[in-house]
């Protein structure tokens, strides 16, 4: 995949945003360090910095989101920009030559970045391919590939929480690891980061068949997966995946795999419980588990927006960008 | 060409005048912020030097720089730290270097945006010239007139010296 030339210009900054791949440690922490910055913008008492001002955002959602696009347009809103969100019927199969006729009358509306997220995996990597060469393309979810601002806010979280060493850490990622964009996403986010150990725990039908090639282990058992892990993150379990006969029921499901008090006790004391959002109470885990005091999920939800904005900012190009202009110092 | 100062007698005489302006003004528990990165240094001493009771505070400009979409994103944004309520408190800016005015601008906007002062006064090691807004400094440890092609930087933060340098 070309999408590490795609996403870093030649000077190594980030042009589009599109996957965890192709990035190296060092832009990855720059981002979250940005992102430290940008929290800080919540304790003003006017929650804007003019950053942005006069560009213009475009959220494209080609599927249903809430938390994702509302952190992108706060975000966005936050650096003073323009937004606009698009939302397009998943069902009215907006593909190939019409996908492309709607950048093109978007970008002769003088829009300046795009945060696409589309059902198909690589609609991002389409759009950065075919945009003109000033807009930036910002991938917030494609198909079952990649959720790259949802994995470095969950690196941001577990920094805050578990301090910058991954090498100490035991990470165990628990769900459907098969149709993940987020897990996927994550598990790269980690390796850059030299996280000591990440389990990924799932029934044998939830995991593909190649997952241990990502440097993770593979556990069929709740227990032994988490077992002393610091941080251990719930995957949503996507109700459409039970018609395909990969899960028996909602209720076996949480009977094997749920997080309930009682077994959150093998992993550590301290041990920090995460989610994407949105949870199926009784189902990934217990209502107790979620609301309790180890929980970090709402904490997760604050943290996107800060590192949204890092990304975004990090992305925006000049307008007459040329790459042969020296640095001003 | 480079000349290096120290810069320990243009402190001293900075917290004079800083003392003086306090009493004149009748500012009452004044909170002192630095600009990132100079200006903290020399905040810091000053800071120290009076005595200052609210802890100090530090501002990094980056995000509301006027040069942001010529430049782009500085790669080490630190957070703005300002340990104190802004609302209805005298404030005095600490900066390294007073050159074009448009730090100062970019800070005054930042500080806006955490509350509103009661007012600022502006201290900077440095003033030279070249200014391009209408800004200038309460108290100023040295004045510089540099030539063209000549720039002043502070280096730092231990020891700290003011150094001169001529383009070749």
């Amino acid at each position: 995949m070309s999408a590490s030339n795609l996403q870093i210009d030649s000077r190594g900054r980030l042009r589009h945003f599109l996957s965890i791949e192709g990035l190296t440690r060092p832009l990855l922490t720059d981002v979250l360090d940005t992102a430290e910055s940008f929290a800080g913008v919540a304790e003003q008492s006017i929650k804007k910095v003019p950053l942005l001002r006069g560009r213009t955002i475009v959220n494209l959602f080609f599927e249903a989101s809430t938390r994702t696009r509302t952190t992108f347009e706060l975000a966005a809103k936050r650096l003073s920009a323009d937004v606009l969100n698009i939302n397009i019927n998943a069902s009215s199969t907006v593909k190939g030559e019409t996908l492309l006729d709607m950048l093109r009358n978007l970008e002769a509306m003088h829009c300046d970045m795009f945060v696409v997220r589309h059902a198909d995996s690589g609609a991002a990597h389409f759009m950065a391919r075919h945009v003109a060469p000033h807009i930036s393309v910002i991938n917030a979810g494609d198909g079952r590939h990649s959720h790259p601002t949802q994995a470095l806010l969950d690196m941001f979280t577990i920094r805050r929480e578990k301090g910058p060493d991954f090498g100490r850490l035991r990470v165990a990622i628990v769900g459907d690891i098969q149709h993940s964009r987020v897990a996927r996403s994550q598990i790269h986010a980690l390796n850059l980061l030299n996280t000591g150990q990440v389990h990924v725990v799932a029934p044998k039908t939830l995991v593909p068949a190649q997952a241990e090639q990502l440097g993770v282990k593979v556990y069929h058992n709740l227990a032994d997966g988490i077992r002393d892990a610091d941080v251990v993150i719930m995957l949503r379990l996507q109700r459409e995946r039970m018609q395909g006969a990969l899960l028996p029921s909602e209720h076996e499901y949480f009977q094997l795999f749920g997080l309930t008090e009682e077994r959150l006790a093998y992993a550590k004391p301290d041990a920090i419980v995460m989610h994407p959002g949105p949870i199926n109470r009784g189902v990934e885990m217990d209502s107790q588990v979620a609301d309790g005091p180890r929980s970090v999920i709402l904490q997760q939800v604050t943290h996107g927006i800060a590192v949204r904005m890092a990304v975004m900012s990090m992305a925006m190009r000049r307008k007459t960008a040329s790459e042969t202009e020296p640095e001003i110092p | 060409m480079t000349t290096a100062t120290d810069v320990q007698a243009l402190l001293d005489s900075m917290t004079r005048d800083l003392e003086t302006l306090i009493r004149a003004q009748r500012l009452r528990e004044p909170a002192m912020v630095g600009i990132h990165t100079g200006g903290v240094w020399v905040a810091r001493e000053l800071h120290q030097r009076l005595g200052i009771a609210p802890p100090l505070g530090s501002l990094d400009i980056s995000f509301y720089r006027d040069d942001f979409t010529r430049i782009g994103m500085n790669p080490q944004v630190r957070p703005s730290d300002l340990p104190f309520t802004v609302d209805d408190r005298d404030i005095i800016l600490v900066d390294d270097v007073l050159h074009t005015g448009r730090t100062v601008r970019a800070a005054l906007n930042e500080l806006f945006d955490y509350g509103r002062p009661a007012s600022i006064f502006l201290a900077v090691l440095v003033e030279r010239s070249g200014r391009e807004l209408p800004i200038q400094a309460h108290v100023v440890g040295t004045h510089l007139d540099l030539e063209p092609g000549e720039h002043v930087k502070l280096t730092g933060p231990e020891p700290l010296t003011l150094v001169r340098q001529k383009a070749a």
